[in-house]
């Protein structure tokens, strides 16, 4: 015989096979690229998979808490995550818990709409404003034991007052309606007056919206009647004063980078802006798309990468803070006009009152899964993104990821809205071919909601009792 | 002084960019009683760091040539992007290092390869050529002894053969009907039936559970207790069926030449056309890229993918007719043996280079690639088995068998070292060491899967199936950069250059009084339609005539002579 060595592969299958039903799985892998054929292909096809599976899982709704009126104002507790405070448009002000969906107080706190609530920062307390002209402060504590009706503390002022807000660690707050006030909660009268009323118009100061800068405490802003951005400085009494072509209906300060100010605007548009550069034409950072109706209100997420908006096309929307188009669309077929949102601690829901007596309660991401999940899934979840991160621009995973079923009204509007921009910037077009060259300027998207700054000192406000000794 | 000053100056800039703690190799320094006590390390730094003195090295250092194995390419230039966004240098640098991190850790997971591959060796006066089969049974041990086996089935012959992909079960085909499946390394018979008409060509599908049968007219899907499934009646009269796993088609070449791909988990025909070639016969599929090649009888090979009606590629092999063809597992070799008795071996992706060409003694009539890159020749009734054909070692037989009688087809069974051979009466299998790949990857193909692992895995299979529209020549193309082709780039030209006019959709309002007549209607449609239509063209021509100026600019200036003198000239400002 002339074999001198030989070896055939002859495997034993024990080493292959479990022993017993008990015993785990073994599984031989070999790494070598040639017995994975086709790895771009098949995880192009995961990706897609990963992609239709987030699709399929977008159920962003999860429940609602009913009231007896029109929700107009709602605000989180400072700590506590499932602790909530919501006011209506008949008075009655209510705490949440929202983990159980429970009301745990109810109480009528003001004659008519409660116009905002604002825990205060030890999140002991907190001050709701309504439309009897008072300024409530209410116990937690007490709250939570149920059987207190009467406030810590009320203010009485001699107009309405529509916003309210606290300084990030201070005693103090601000008001806006008539006059925007600076308030210490140790003392019955206001610390300081900002009035801004210079036609003797009371529109034309009336103040809707007012917020602290949660960073540069002594920073806030306020929008107006008059289509004013305000910015003023506690300290230094400096102010800016932004014209914009339509009214602001609420403003929000970035968590994370607090020069960024972003306004909900009455012209469905959000914008957001860096005060850094207010008297630059590149004041407006990201102009933010897609709404069909007024926007009534927005709210950072904690992580200041994005925000939601409610708006009177009875939606709620979700914007990255660098993207203009939307992340996400919520809606429902009984939900009414969105009058406040909120996003929550944990940045994990966003809260929307709207007329229709509702608190709704959604996931801010919609496919999210809730509660605990194993090792693997989360090692599958992970595999997902980063799948859809890695093929995400390919037009079929595109396509599919931003696909959103629209009620009919918001689909409608939207094209009319496209038919009309369409048609203005023919429009344009037109009259610019048609006259001199140069005479018609191109402007800028985002230059064009933005009337002018008004920046200079003689102008700023003084307070009104300082305005009373001068006359 | 100066001199002192000038000592001090150095010595400053020696230190300088230097904290003062690394100024000289303290070790500790403090004061005592009023005098500061100062330790000098009395190791340099440099002589800390060679590896000999310390303990432990750090990890092992991976052989080059297998991280070159396991690489997924160059990478992306970090450096000229760098210049303008470091924030996305470093995320790229970030991805890099991940990417090389992957590379390391599959290199390093090859310590847990267990099994090694066969081999033979002869003694120093023989060639392992003469080694037959007996030789080799009564050498090794039991179970691989009993892996060698004959079949005689003089009856239904000629056979075709088929290993599943996993390697462990065989169907084998007869012309004259005989259906039989079996798991080949227990011997245990899953169905034999008797199709009661010609039989062409078997193949399975992705699980051992069904097998397709090419017969007389149609091509029948039966499961493996012979029961038949389907009837595809798209596909008449095969002589070839191919089953590409990983896309789940099942793909057919028919005697009239048409090729039919068919999904089989929707059961629809992806596409069907005429190749224009003639009868085809001669197909293999390549597994690296899902390409069919067929040979065709004027010596040519071509490429098909269900994307295009015409050939991807097509190679001038032989000048004679094409007996057989097939292309190794990892999709780099492609061996062609043809009527005028020369095999030769092709770069598989850089089509159109021939590497080797072997004169062979009598035509092959079948040739087959194993794991390991042993090149199987069938010719009349001998096979023989070469080593190194790719790079021309291959001067005399590694094996040789011979048959009796004539063979028809073979198949290297995958993650065995086994050559299956199928004959006119009947079948054997042939141990041939150093065939099969010794360590196989339990998530892609599996010996000894269990019935429920099989379920899990088929589920897998399905939801990563891919795309029939992602088959191309080369299979990484989707993770690359779409760059428009030259074609494509002149294509574009020509385009700006027949403008022609477009469709004008336009429906006209309603109007009261009369106005929506359809003779009105028409003649308001056509007014609106020809105003866009000039508007259109004539932004097409100042378009189209800027192109032309500026190309005739551009080689305006390209023809002009350059002059000694031109130097002087001002430059222009761009």
């Amino acid at each position: 015989m002339s074999i001198k060595s030989i070896k055939v592969l002859s495997r034993n299958p024990d080493h292959y096979l479990r022993e017993t039903k008990n015993d785990i799985h073994k599984v031989q892998r070999n790494y070598d690229p040639d017995l994975h054929p086709f790895e771009a292909a098949r995880e192009y096809k995961l990706a897609l998979n990963a992609v239709k599976l987030e699709r399929v899982f977008a159920k962003p709704f999860i429940g609602s808490l009913a009231h007896s009126e029109g929700v107009s104002a709602i605000c989180r507790h400072p700590s506590r995550l499932a602790c909530s405070f919501t006011g209506t448009v008949e008075g009655e002000l209510k705490l949440w818990d929202i983990s159980h969906k429970k009301c745990e107080w109810t109480i009528q706190a003001h004659n008519g709409q409660i116009w905002a609530i604002v825990a205060a920062p030890d999140g002991g307390s907190f001050f709701s404003v309504g439309n009897d002209k008072t300024i409530k402060r209410w116990s937690l504590q007490r709250a939570q034991e149920d059987n207190d009706e009467f406030p810590i503390d009320t203010w009485l002022c001699d107009s309405i007052i529509t916003g309210i807000t606290h300084h990030r660690y201070k005693n103090e707050f601000v008001t806006c309606g008539e006059r925007v006030l600076l308030w210490d909660a140790n003392t019955k009268a206001p610390k300081f007056s900002y009035n801004w009323s210079t036609s003797g118009d009371r529109n034309d100061a009336s103040v809707v919206s007012i917020k602290f800068n949660p960073v540069e405490t002594d920073l806030f802003a306020s929008s107006d009647q008059a289509n004013n951005i305000v910015l003023y400085d506690t300290r230094a009494k400096e102010v800016k004063k932004l014209k914009m072509t339509m009214r602001v209906n609420a403003l929000a300060w970035n968590p994370m980078e607090a020069f960024i100010l972003t306004a909900a605007s009455e012209d469905y548009n959000v914008y957001s802006f860096d005060i850094r550069n207010m008297n630059k034409s590149n004041r407006i950072v990201t102009l933010h798309e897609g709404h069909t109706s007024a926007v009534i209100d927005l709210d950072y997420a904690p992580t200041g990468k994005e925000f939601c908006t409610g708006s009177y096309d009875k939606s709620i929307r979700v914007f990255r803070t660098d993207e203009g188009k939307s992340r996400d669309v919520y809606h429902t077929k009984r939900m009414f006009k969105v009058n406040c949102v909120l996003w929550s601690g944990d940045n994990k829901y966003i809260l929307s009152g709207s007329s229709d007596h509702n608190v709704r309660v959604w996931k801010a991401r919609s496919n999210q899964k809730l509660g605990i999940m194993k090792t693997r899934e989360h090692a599958a979840m992970n595999y997902a993104e980063e799948l859809k991160r890695k093929y995400g621009h390919f037009p079929e995973l595109r396509r599919i990821s931003r696909h959103r079923h629209l009620p009919k009204h918001i689909y409608h509007a939207t094209l009319e809205h496209r038919v009309m921009k369409q048609s203005r910037a023919r429009k344009e077009a037109n009259v610019r071919r048609h006259s001199k060259p140069g005479t018609v300027p191109f402007i800028p998207a985002r230059q064009k909601p933005v009337v002018g700054l008004e920046d200079d000192e003689t102008n700023m406000p003084g307070s009104s009792v300082d305005h009373e000794n001068d006359t | 002084m100066e001199m002192a000053s000038a000592v001090t100056e150095k010595k400053k800039k020696r230190m300088r960019g230097k904290k003062p703690w690394q100024k000289r190799n303290i070790l500790q320094s403090e004061v005592k009683d009023g005098v500061r006590i100062t330790e000098y390390n009395s190791i340099s730094l440099r002589e800390i760091k060679k590896p000999s003195t310390h303990i432990y090295p750090g990890r092992k250092v991976i052989d080059p040539k297998l991280l070159q194995k396991y690489s997924k390419g160059e990478g992306v230039e970090v450096k000229s992007i760098g210049y303008k966004n470091k924030y996305l240098a470093h995320k790229l640098k970030e991805k890099e290092k991940a990417f090389q991190e992957a590379e390391a850790a599959a290199a390093r997971a090859e310590i847990l390869l267990t099994e090694t591959s066969g081999q033979l060796l002869a003694e120093d006066d023989s060639y392992t050529s003469h080694i037959t089969q007996r030789d080799i049974r009564d050498a090794v041990d039991i179970t691989s002894a009993a892996k060698s086996f004959d079949l005689n089935l003089n009856q239904f012959g000629p056979y075709k053969m088929r290993f599943t992909r996993n390697g462990r079960h065989l169907v084998l085909g007869g012309r004259k009907g005989h259906l039989a499946a079996m798991d080949w390394v227990t011997k245990k018979l899953h169905c034999e039936i008797n199709v009661m008409e010609s039989l062409h060509d078997v193949c399975w599908l992705h699980t051992e559970t069904m097998m397709a049968a090419a017969q007389k007219q149609w091509v029948y899907i039966y499961d493996n207790q012979g029961i038949e499934l389907h009837c595809l009646k798209r596909m008449d009269r095969v002589l070839k069926l191919e089953f590409l796993p990983y896309h789940f088609l099942l793909c057919a070449a028919n005697e009239t030449g048409y090729l039919t791909w068919l999904d089989i988990t929707l059961g629809k025909e992806v596409i069907r056309f005429p190749t224009l070639k003639g009868r085809l016969e001669i197909v293999c599929q390549n597994p690296y890229n899902a390409v069919l090649c067929c040979g065709h009888s004027n010596g040519t090979v071509s490429m098909w993918t269900p994307n295009s009606r015409e050939p991807v590629a097509s190679i001038l092999c032989h000048p004679h007719p094409i007996k057989a063809i097939d292309i190794d597992p990892t999709g780099r070799y492609m061996a062609t043996a043809g009527l005028d008795r020369v095999l030769k071996i092709w770069d598989a992706r850089n089509l159109g280079e021939c590497l080797q060409s072997y004169s062979v003694g009598s035509g092959a009539s079948s040739v087959k690639f194993s794991q390991k890159g042993l090149l199987a020749l069938a010719m009349g009734n001998v096979v023989e088995v070469y080593r190194n054909v790719t790079n021309g070692g291959a001067s005399e037989p590694y094996m040789r068998h011979k048959s009796g009688s004539t063979i028809r087809d073979m198949q290297f069974c995958p993650y065995e070292d086994i050559l299956g051979i199928s004959t006119y009466h009947g079948y054997s299998s042939l141990i041939i060491p150093g065939a099969g790949e010794p360590n196989f990857d339990a998530l892609e193909a599996n010996p000894y899967i269990s019935l429920s692992a099989r379920k899990e895995s088929e589920v897998k299979a399905l939801l990563s199936k891919v795309p029939a529209e992602l088959i191309t020549l080369d299979p990484h193309s989707i993770s690359q950069v779409d760059t428009p082709r030259l074609q494509e780039k002149l294509d574009a030209k020509i385009s700006l250059l027949h403008i022609r006019k477009p469709k004008i959709d336009f429906t006209p309002r309603y109007r009261m009084k009369g106005k929506s007549g359809s003779a009105q209607k028409f003649k308001r449609k056509q007014k609106v339609k020809e105003d866009k239509q000039r508007e259109f063209l004539q932004a097409a021509i100042l378009q189209r005539d800027q192109f032309m100026e500026e190309d005739k600019k551009n080689k305006k200036e390209k023809s002009k002579p350059v002059e000694i003198l031109d130097r002087f000239k001002p430059k222009k400002k761009s």
